[in-house]
């Protein structure tokens, strides 16, 4: 690096602004980038502050803005999240372990299983909404209740948590297999005694990476009825609203002091968010493991 | 008793190894007739023979890519874990084949133990590396008493036993490697299998490695792979040699088993020449 | 020396017989089953959205919709042509490119080529961070913030509800996908390649594009091609901040509507069930479903493409 500089400084000047040019456009993408986020998160605080309060948190949605509040759509939104963690670490961690331990390569229903799962994760997520609108409304479903939509979020994320959880799991060295192996160990007890064990810290980076990913999702909740008004306490088998969903709604109203209850509830979802992000980060950095 | 060939002082003092007649009066523990072992359709290793007895220690050397390693790992059927990886023969263990179809692969590796190359002890304790073996094998007894004896045995209890919760990665390579020795000794095997237990470690731990060798043999028979001349005189009873078979054309290569008696014949009046080529440095 | 002297081992019984551990293979089976439940999502995206538009397509004719410029279905005198929908997807997709590539390649060229490691590890959780915010408060952001900003600060004359400010929004919220996808591709190029044009006397400037960019092209491609299949797919910002009346227009300064939002829309809003509004869900869901596969599988080769290169 430093050669090429000090080559750079003494060059011909054409080429030395040329190239001082471009760092600096480059330096532009990523300062226009960030830029957009802190202007974004900036904004939003500040358009939000006025209407944050306790009644913002504990109180009920009311068709006044100053009496409106968004537990209920808070409460949903932590269940939701709860009902996602719930079901898809352990489906998306033991496709991982299937995909990666068991699965014999050179049979074509693994393999299409394996592409199976890289083209779910690239499906739109209100598709996801159109798969829960189908059954809820027609097939087998339950109902605009509250585990419907912990369900459909969970297949949106779900094959998030089986790529991450298999980087987890191939981030463990073979040699540690191995060993295990020739002491006279079954797959399934190298596999729970030592593949899984090394591999939590990022099976839980990337779930609380996916579980954020879930807790921000509006379209496809729209799409499986969480309902714009509920005034009451969210349960399991009860109609609900969530968090992203109440911004939505609060957005659409002309009333320019629903507006900043929306940004004050986008306040809330990205403490939420970022949060988990920060603890996703944190976990990865931490246990960033030396082999 | 033939005048040596081979000036035996140009290698490393050949050793207290049993001579030949010593050795096969002991019982058989593996005897391995036209084995073969190909990767997905392409020959690796050919036509081995060879028998290996009770309370031995057996060498393999020999150049890089004979087989050496894929011809050990015959032994405790590592080689079933390898998808492609074909082994056609026969091998006895204590009089009964091997591959046969109903035998539990899985069960076999408890008797017939491996160690690494490069140490790779479990991201655990000390403690808990020794115990794994006998957790998941269900065996019953005072655990701190096993993993006591198991470390007495690989000569590593003096300098962990304060520090048995610590974490294994934090040994130095040397006793990383002892630790493996450890834990597979915690089951209680039969047979010990080394594949180049050494060759990662500096000269001190490897000296340790090698005392530790020899006292393992009163209790265990010891297979080791190593690519170390010196080493194979200094600690083997018997030693094979294996070589490598290029094709005309130069696309495939294959290992077969050039010489096996020995240490002492192999080093000093070998009755291969290709043997007597790598023994004195000519060759590999 | 003690190398005679062997201790007596208990006799060696029989070698174990094979026999089947029936934890082993439960294991299995439930794992195949866990496995399984991907395929279903698949098979049940796939029958939720095929059985009702082929219901839709008895009762509208496939040509109407596919090549029909006029799209109408709430009204009484209901017109399906989707091609408005489509434009309008594309459109807002199409600009939003125009944002997130370069800049999303820019930010990966800077990450791989420029930054120095200590920087990197600070920046690329401020990219990750960005790629967190969800898209309903980025929604939020364009139809309150950025609308109003293009109008009286840039003065652009844009109606409330605009492509444009969509578009700009959701170009940002590409860049992380875009960057990381494709500083990655650019990571994988050997070292070597770039110090054999530092020792011929190139510069960063001839290195960075004449070398990296071109030997991981096929990487950035498909971070492209996968960053605007995630346009086409998005939803809550073109919903909010663009969405008002479905016409044919390449103008980005008015209203204009994508399949997702109209889909947004409409499953919210009170359409009795099995009616042909309804239908249309699924109709056009189908169609967004294939175009996005089909982007993601050419994403998926390329990929492979550039990783069989180096790997």
């Amino acid at each position: 690096m430093t050669v090429v500089d000090g080559a750079l400084a003494s060059g011909p000047p054409r080429r030395v602004w040329r190239n001082r040019l471009f760092q600096g456009a480059m330096l532009l993408c990523m300062l226009v980038a960030f830029g957009t986020l802190a202007v974004l998160l900036v904004d939003t605080l500040v358009t939000g502050w006025p209407a944050l309060s306790s009644q913002l948190l504990t109180g009920l949605p009311s068709t006044l803005p100053e009496e409106a509040g968004a537990r209920p759509a808070i409460l949903a939104t932590l269940y939701l999240g709860a009902l996602v963690l719930l079901f898809s670490v352990p489906i998306g961690v033991l496709t991982a372990v299937y995909l990666e331990e068991y699965a014999n390569r050179e049979r074509w229903w693994n393999r299409a299983i394996e592409v199976n799962i890289q083209n779910l994760a690239a499906v739109p997520a209100i598709v996801y909404g159109i798969l829960g609108l189908a059954f809820i409304v027609r097939g087998i479903g339950v109902g605009r209740v509250v585990l419907a939509g912990g369900l459909i979020l969970t297949l949106v994320v779900l094959p998030t948590v089986v790529v991450s959880s298999r980087e987890a799991i191939r981030a463990v060295p073979d040699s540690i297999r191995q060993g295990a192996f020739a002491l006279g160990a079954t797959k399934w007890q190298v596999v729970w005694r030592q593949v899984l064990p090394a591999a939590i810290p990022g099976i839980a980076t990337g779930s609380i990476l996916a579980l954020s990913r879930a807790v921000g999702e509006t379209a496809p909740l729209i799409m499986v009825g969480a309902i714009t008004y509920v005034a009451f306490n969210p349960t399991l088998f009860g109609a609900y609203t969530a968090l992203p969903v109440q911004i939505y709604n609060w957005t659409r109203q002309p009333d320019v002091d629903f507006q900043t209850l929306a940004a004050a509830g986008a306040i809330v979802l990205l403490v939420i968010v970022l949060t988990m992000n920060a603890v996703a980060i944190f976990l990865r950095n931490r246990y960033r493991k030396q082999w | 008793m033939e005048t040596p060939r081979i000036d035996s002082g140009r290698i490393a003092e050949v050793s207290h190894g049993l001579d030949r007649s010593e050795v096969e009066r002991r019982e058989k523990v593996f005897s391995v007739a036209d084995l073969s072992v190909s990767y997905h359709g392409k020959t690796a290793l050919e036509g081995v023979q060879l028998d290996v007895h009770r309370n031995t220690v057996t060498a393999f050397i020999g150049p890089s890519g004979c087989g050496k390693s894929t011809f050990i790992r015959c032994f405790n059927r590592m080689n079933d874990l390898i998808p492609g990886a074909k082994v056609e023969g026969t091998v006895l263990y204590h009089g009964e084949d091997l591959y046969s179809r109903d035998v539990d692969a899985v069960e076999i590796r408890r008797r017939i133990g491996m160690v690494f190359q490069k140490p790779n002890p479990f991201p655990k304790s000390i403690y808990d590396n020794v115990a794994f073996g006998p957790r998941v094998l269900g065996m019953k007894g005072s655990m701190d008493e096993r993993v006591e004896q198991a470390l007495r045995h690989a000569a590593l209890w003096d300098e962990v036993k304060g520090r048995l919760k610590d974490g294994a990665l934090g040994l130095s390579g040397g006793q990383q490697q002892r630790l493996c020795i450890a834990r597979a000794l915690a089951v209680e095997p039969d047979v010990i299998l080394m594949d180049e237990p050494a060759s990662a470690l500096d000269p001190i731990s490897t000296t340790r490695i090698e005392d530790l060798m020899h006292d393992l043999k009163r209790e265990y028979t010891i297979v080791i792979v190593t690519h170390n001349m010196q080493q194979a005189a200094r600690v083997a009873d018997m030693t094979a040699f294996f070589s490598v078979i290029v094709e005309e054309d130069g696309s495939a290569r294959r290992g077969i088993l050039v010489e096996y008696d020995s240490t002492t014949k192999i080093f000093t009046t070998p009755s291969d020449r290709r043997t007597e080529d790598y023994v004195t440095g000519r060759f590999g | 020396m003690s190398a005679d002297v062997t201790v007596a081992r208990p006799a060696v019984v029989a070698l174990p017989r094979k026999r089947i551990r029936w934890g082993e293979q439960f294991v299995h089976l439930i794992l195949f089953i866990a496995a399984a439940i991907s395929v279903l999502t698949t098979v049940g995206i796939v029958l939720s959205l095929l059985l009702p538009a082929l219901e839709f397509f008895r009762e509208v004719s496939p040509l109407d919709f596919f090549t029909g410029t006029t799209w109408a279905p709430l009204f009484l005198d209901a017109q399906f042509g989707v091609l408005p929908l489509v434009v309008g997807t594309l459109m807002i997709s199409f600009w939003s490119a125009l944002v997130a590539f370069p800049l999303g390649l820019g930010v990966a060229i800077y990450l791989s080529e420029y930054a120095a490691p200590r920087a990197t590890a600070f920046l690329k959780p401020i990219l990750e961070i960005l790629a967190a915010i969800p898209t309903v408060v980025l929604g939020y952001f364009a139809l309150t913030f950025v609308t109003p900003f293009l109008r009286d600060q840039v003065g652009v004359q844009v109606e409330i509800f605009n492509a444009l400010s969509a578009s700009l929004v959701l170009g940002i919220m590409l860049i992380p996908t875009i960057a990381t996808l494709s500083e990655d591709a650019m990571a994988a190029v050997p070292r070597d390649l770039r110090d054999g044009g530092y020792a011929l006397g190139a510069d960063k400037l001839q290195v960075s594009t004449r070398i990296v960019v071109p030997a991981a092209i096929s990487g950035i491609i498909a971070a492209f091609v996968l960053g605007f299949s995630r346009a086409v797919g998005e939803t809550m910002i073109v919903l909010i901040a663009a969405r008002q009346l479905a016409e044919i227009t390449f103008e980005p300064r008015e209203t204009v509507e994508t399949i997702t939002a109209f889909i947004g829309a409409t499953g919210n809003g009170d359409v009795p069930t099995g009616s042909i509004e309804y239908k249309t869900i699924f109709a056009v869901g189908l169609t967004l479903f294939v175009m996005t596969l089909v982007m993601n599988l050419i994403s998926i080769r390329l990929v492979r493409k550039y990783r069989e290169v180096y790997e």
